[in-house]
């Protein structure tokens, strides 16, 4: 199995810390004045979903988690899990909740994804980084109504909440970035 | 690929300006400017601090990790205070406020202690970032606020436990004086200096370096460090003046590096032959200039206020 030094992990690399695959959410180096230095790698449980910090000296290193990202479209979820069909293969994967986590609220049926896979099962879900999704519901925006700072929240079809202009109606459709969960523009279909 | 800099050009001249009221800060004082080679045959012996080696004429020279021995044969040489802007080197260090090549403000002032030199480094960092003036704590009382520990008299086993409770590590850790740091960097630092610059002082004498150690009950070491918005900034001294103390401390470094299976560095023995000279009663203090530009310029990451960062050089 490879590894992966301190110095080379990032925000996003997959690794395997007590022999589950886990992402780096970030890896800070750390040097107390005259002391030894440390990472301080904070890093997600794809199994669980949990976020844990953990300290390293800085010349210790990692092995590497052996995945392959696939191309996938979504299908359809059944109250349990998430399925989605390779691109290439037609294979089908059934995801749960907890490694779909966070993208499931961009997810509309027929959204083309990535997902990881780790000894061929899904481990995470990426949604694309732009997506188009109606408003199912938001207020209308009062006129000279500053206190927000010239924004309100937007539902949108997927269960997702957003901050929206005040002149965004229901019905309309939006493009919203992914990685931030930010408004971009509205959208045509 | 890019060849673009690191940096935004708004940032350079930040930086400029930064400069240059550093150089208007020790004219206004009459302290003199000098420059000292970044090529040395001798260098820092620190367990954690590491020299880039470089071949010349078939003998190994060192990129200077800070420019303090070469300052010390200044002053006693008769120099009196002098500062020097300069680029300090550190092998592996490199990270969101680390780049392994970074720049330098170190200055001496002859007849100041410690708190005196604070007294001046609290005027330069409100001079150049407009704060408020600096808080003060002795490292006890900091533990002590934050903690709830006397860092000086607490027993190694309750150490162990407090730092096993707050902080998880991957690999057992055993020595007391890396307990302090982890602690330090993990629960103080983070809380300290969110409104004002802190100045933490009097260390304990393990980690003296090369200040004084007063022998109080504890001893104490005459040592501060600067502290602002989460990053050290500065590191200073009342400076140890006998060389034979100095090159005992040395030859603990070099046991210690050579327990550890580090390289072991050739002792700077001009520096020593300096100190035996005799070193005025003195402090000096270093100053990382891009992390004080970082400030000034409210960036987030070394990267934007160096024209190119390591990962571009």
């Amino acid at each position: 199995m490879s590894t992966i030094s301190m110095n080379d992990i990032r925000g996003g690399t997959k690794v395997i810390i007590d022999n589950d695959p886990c992402v780096v959410v970030d890896n800070e180096f750390v040097k107390p004045g005259k002391g030894q230095a440390f990472n301080r790698v904070r890093y997600r449980n794809l199994k669980n979903g949990r976020v844990i910090e953990r300290t390293y000296k800085s010349g210790e290193s990692l092995p590497v988690a052996d995945v392959v990202d696939v191309e996938v479209q979504y299908l359809y979820n059944d109250g349990s899990h998430w399925h989605f069909m390779a691109q290439d293969t037609f294979e089908q994967y059934a995801v749960s909740e907890v490694e779909v986590s966070e993208a499931k609220k961009w997810l509309k049926e027929q959204a083309i994804c990535m997902i990881t896979l780790w000894n061929g099962q899904p481990i995470e879900v990426m949604p694309p980084t732009f997506v188009v999704l109606k408003v199912a519901q938001t207020d209308p925006g009062l006129r000279g109504d500053t206190s927000s700072g010239g924004s309100k929240a937007a539902t949108l079809e997927t269960g997702a909440v957003v901050r929206v202009p005040l002149f965004i109606k229901e019905g309309e459709l939006l493009k919203i970035d992914t990685r931030n969960g930010e408004y971009v523009s509205k959208a045509k279909e | 690929m890019t060849w673009e800099p690191s940096a935004s050009i708004k940032n350079l001249q930040q930086r400029a300006l930064v400069l240059q009221q550093i150089r208007e800060f020790f004219a206004k004082r009459q302290v003199l400017e000098v420059e000292t080679p970044l090529l040395s045959q001798g260098t820092v012996t620190d367990l954690y601090i590491d020299s880039i080696a470089v071949a010349m004429y078939g003998k190994t020279y060192y990129l200077q990790t800070s420019p303090e021995y070469a300052m010390k044969r200044l002053l006693a040489a008769g120099s009196g205070s002098i500062y020097q802007i300069t680029k300090a080197f550190r092998q592996d260090q490199s990270g969101r406020i680390h780049n392994p090549e970074f720049t330098m403000l170190e200055w001496y002032r002859v007849g100041f202690d410690h708190q005196a030199l604070m007294d001046e480094m609290d005027e330069l960092l409100q001079w150049i970032l407009a704060t408020a003036p600096a808080q003060r704590f002795t490292y006890r009382e900091i533990f002590l606020r934050y903690l709830a520990m006397d860092p000086h008299a607490v027993s190694d086993e309750e150490l162990w436990q407090c730092v096993k409770q707050r902080i998880e590590l991957a690999s057992e850790i055993t020595d007391r004086d890396t307990w302090l740091d982890l602690l330090f960097v993990n629960c103080i630092e983070p809380n300290i200096g969110r409104e004002q610059p802190v100045f933490i002082y009097d260390f304990p004498a393990t980690k003296a370096a090369l200040a004084k150690i007063r022998l109080d009950n504890p001893p104490v070491a005459s040592r501060f460090e600067v502290y602002f918005h989460g990053m050290e900034l500065a590191n200073g001294f009342h400076e140890l003046q006998d060389g034979n103390e100095q090159g005992e401390r040395f030859e603990r470094d070099l046991q210690l590096r050579e327990q550890q299976g580090k390289t072991i560095i050739p002792i700077d023995q001009r520096f020593l032959a300096a100190l035996t000279h005799g070193l005025p009663d003195c402090a000096g203090v270093a100053l990382g200039i891009d992390r004080l530009v970082m400030l000034a310029a409210q960036s987030t990451a070394i990267s934007e206020v160096v024209s190119f960062d390591f990962a571009r050089a």
